[in-house]
């Protein structure tokens, strides 16, 4: 078995008295799909930039593609590819003087620049806009060319931070298409994203919440959680004409833990020897089911809230 | 090799800075065309010679000899009567009426008293808020008396002493033989460091700074790489001042110009410095804007190229020597006017590369530190 990626032990990020991430331990394997999630200001930034060696560790350790990120931090962006969340090339630039610009940035030789842009046009389909300025280019189109320049030096290892926020679903879905098709190669992949439907594509989710990483596994381990399910209550889909109205009533059920509308149904956690007749759900159509992701986190997120 | 300076990626840096400049053509037609335009301005209009000040006279005494002293006012060139009056009161309002800036009264008894050997008088009235008119006119009108009453006292001998002054090295005392110099000094300052300012600042405004750190590009080759532009497109406009003041303002260059290069890259140098400095410093590029004029306004006010040096009290005098930009107007001055060279220049030059030295490196060390 190959060493992972990322063996990150314990990482702590204090600025001040500030803790922005308190002992964080995670490992990525070659080839993962990692998605970090949790609310905004939790620390999933931070603890990015803490795996490239940008902000000090106060405590722990973090292995990056085999070396130490405290004391090799250079090395280690020589070999890493970043996305950010907002779109950080030149957009006064072309998408070839781009190009041009991070193949000198990571050292490549003019035949290796040019080798491997070919490759990477190929692969995002980009090579139509060389000549536009880059900041004339689509939402979508900004995000390929930023994964060019990301990928230019052959990184084994990849950050995205919200690489989808503010683009439209097509361009969403080519986006992930060509993230699987780098993780198929072996490249490691970490994503940070706030679109469930994205955590559900990751091999492995962890979640931040106020600097701590509550919970991590895969997808389908996260929903089996006991906490999440408390004993003997159960996860239900109710179809129902009118569901706003339907919302609010069960909402002031005592039977009733949670619910919530998801497109054209309700979903509620109901506690045990809840029937639907007591609910007065004789009439709708209901379906056990399982606990979304977003469940997990909402009520992961409140069982902390309340420990505190 | 990693961890080693890399000449290739300074060079990627300095090439998209480059084109950055050339794809801002509002910031390179500020850069190129300001100066050009204010040295048009120093060039023609303004002229701080004092000449014919508009005088009024008030000759109350109307004999030859009053009326000859009249002349040796008009004679000097400083004066120009425009006006004759005949009262106090139309003296008066001519003066405060801002007509005229000077009024010479002529005493009713100004002739008899010198026929009794007795000291005449006659009244001076300057209008004190220009003061460099007031000075000039206070100066002339104190010659001339003093001049007719030696020739008075002397009669027909010759004068025992005789001031013959020469104006070296300007001999027409014109403006823009002295403003040109400093001109093209004060130009290079503003636009080393609002260039350098902004470089940084601008890719903090952007994001495209976090991009950056995260790839392993160092602090050394990003500075460098950015500054390398703005290096040369300061000289460039050094040269152009250099070249349109002596083909347009016909100001004779006396010493040789790879002087003033030489002293002109190390001051760049000082400002590149200084405005890096506050890229490290601010987030926005008006914030930087300020910054850099602040730091501009009392290097152009102190730095003897509108006031005078000799002139300032002996604190600020003192103070201005803190200014790169003093140094080289200095310096300058004496390349283009006196034709100093090196050996009357060390001083300057050493003076001008070790704080061209310290602020870049001050600089540097301030942006490494925050880049790690």
């Amino acid at each position: 078995m190959l060493p992972p990626t990322i063996d990150a032990r314990d990482v702590t990020i204090r600025f001040g008295s500030l803790t922005a991430v308190n002992r964080v331990s995670l490992t990525v394997a070659p080839g993962e799909v990692f998605g970090l999630l949790g609310p905004n200001g939790s620390g999933k930034t931070t603890l990015i930039r803490g795996l490239c060696g940008l902000v000090p560790l106060a405590e722990g350790k973090a292995i990056v593609l085999g070396r130490d990120v405290a004391t090799e931090s250079e090395r280690v962006r020589a070999q890493i590819g970043y996305m950010s969340q907002k779109f950080s090339l030149y957009e006064d630039l072309t998408t070839r003087e781009n190009i041009e610009f991070y193949s000198g940035i990571y050292g490549l030789s003019p035949a290796e620049a040019k080798a491997r842009s070919e490759e990477l046009m190929e692969l995002t389909g980009v090579a139509p806009y060389l000549d536009q300025y880059a900041g004339r280019l689509s939402g979508g189109w900004k995000q390929r060319l930023a994964l060019v320049c990301a990928l230019l030096h052959r990184p084994r290892l990849i950050f995205l931070d919200e690489p989808t926020a503010g683009i439209d679903p097509v361009a969403r879905r080519d986006l992930w298409d060509l993230l699987f098709r780098l993780a198929a190669e072996g490249i490691s992949l970490v994503i940070t994203t706030h679109y469930m439907d994205e955590a559900e594509r990751c091999a492995r989710v962890g979640y931040i919440y106020l600097s701590n990483l509550l919970v991590l596994g895969t997808p389908h381990e996260l929903k089996q959680m006991p906490g999440v399910t408390p004993p003997g209550a159960r996860w239900l889909e109710i179809y129902n004409a009118d569901s706003a109205n339907l919302l609010l009533r069960l909402r002031s059920l005592p039977g009733v833990l949670q619910a919530t509308i998801f497109g054209q149904s309700i979903h509620a956690l109901v506690r045990e020897g809840c029937r639907n007749a007591d609910l007065g759900l004789s009439q709708a159509r209901v379906v056990e089911t399982e606990p979304s992701l977003e469940d997990v986190f909402v009520t992961i997120s409140r069982m902390q809230t309340e420990k505190k | 090799m990693l961890g080693e300076f890399s000449h290739q990626r300074m060079v990627a840096v300095a090439r998209k800075e480059f084109l950055h400049i050339i794809r801002d053509p509002a910031t390179l037609f500020f850069a190129l065309f300001i100066p050009v335009l204010e040295l048009f301005m120093l060039g023609y209009a303004i002229d701080t010679n004092v000449r014919f000040v508009a005088t009024v006279v008030f000759n109350q005494c109307r004999t030859e000899e009053s009326k000859r002293m009249i002349r040796m006012f008009e004679n000097s060139k400083d004066f120009r009567v425009i006006k004759e009056v005949y009262s106090d009161a139309e003296m008066n309002s001519m003066i405060v009426s801002g007509k005229a800036q000077v009024a010479i009264k002529i005493p009713e008894d100004f002739s008899r008293q010198i026929e009794a050997k007795r000291s005449a008088q006659i009244l001076v009235l300057v209008d004190g808020s220009h003061s460099s008119v007031a000075g000039v006119a206070l100066n002339v009108s104190n010659a001339i008396a003093l001049q007719e009453s030696l020739k008075q006292y002397f009669s027909e001998r010759t004068m025992l002493i005789e001031s013959r002054p020469r104006i070296l090295f300007n001999p027409d005392t014109r403006s823009a033989n002295f403003f040109i110099p400093g001109l093209m000094v004060v130009m290079c300052q503003m636009m080393a460091i609002m260039l350098s300012a902004n470089a940084i600042v601008r890719e903090k405004e952007k994001g495209t700074l976090e991009q950056l750190f995260m790839t392993p590009v160092r602090a050394s080759e990003l500075i460098l790489g950015k500054l390398i532009p703005y290096l040369v497109l300061t000289l460039v406009e050094f040269g152009t001042i250099l070249f349109l003041m002596w083909s347009v303002f016909q100001v004779p260059i006396h010493g040789y110009v790879s002087t003033l290069v030489g002293l002109t890259f190390p001051f760049t140098l000082a400002f590149l410095g200084m405005g890096l400095y506050i890229s490290t410093r601010v987030d926005t590029r008006e914030a930087a804007g300020q910054m850099a004029m602040g730091t501009m306004m009392p290097s152009i006010f102190l730095s003897g190229y509108i006031f005078p040096l000799d002139s300032m009290p002996t604190f600020f005098w003192y103070v201005a020597f803190i200014f790169p930009t003093t140094w080289l107007i200095d310096a300058a001055r004496g390349v283009i006017l006196r034709g100093a060279g090196w050996s009357e220049l060390w001083l300057h030059a050493v003076v001008l590369w070790g704080m061209g030295i310290a602020s870049f490196a001050l600089a540097a060390a301030k942006f490494r530190k925050r880049l790690s």
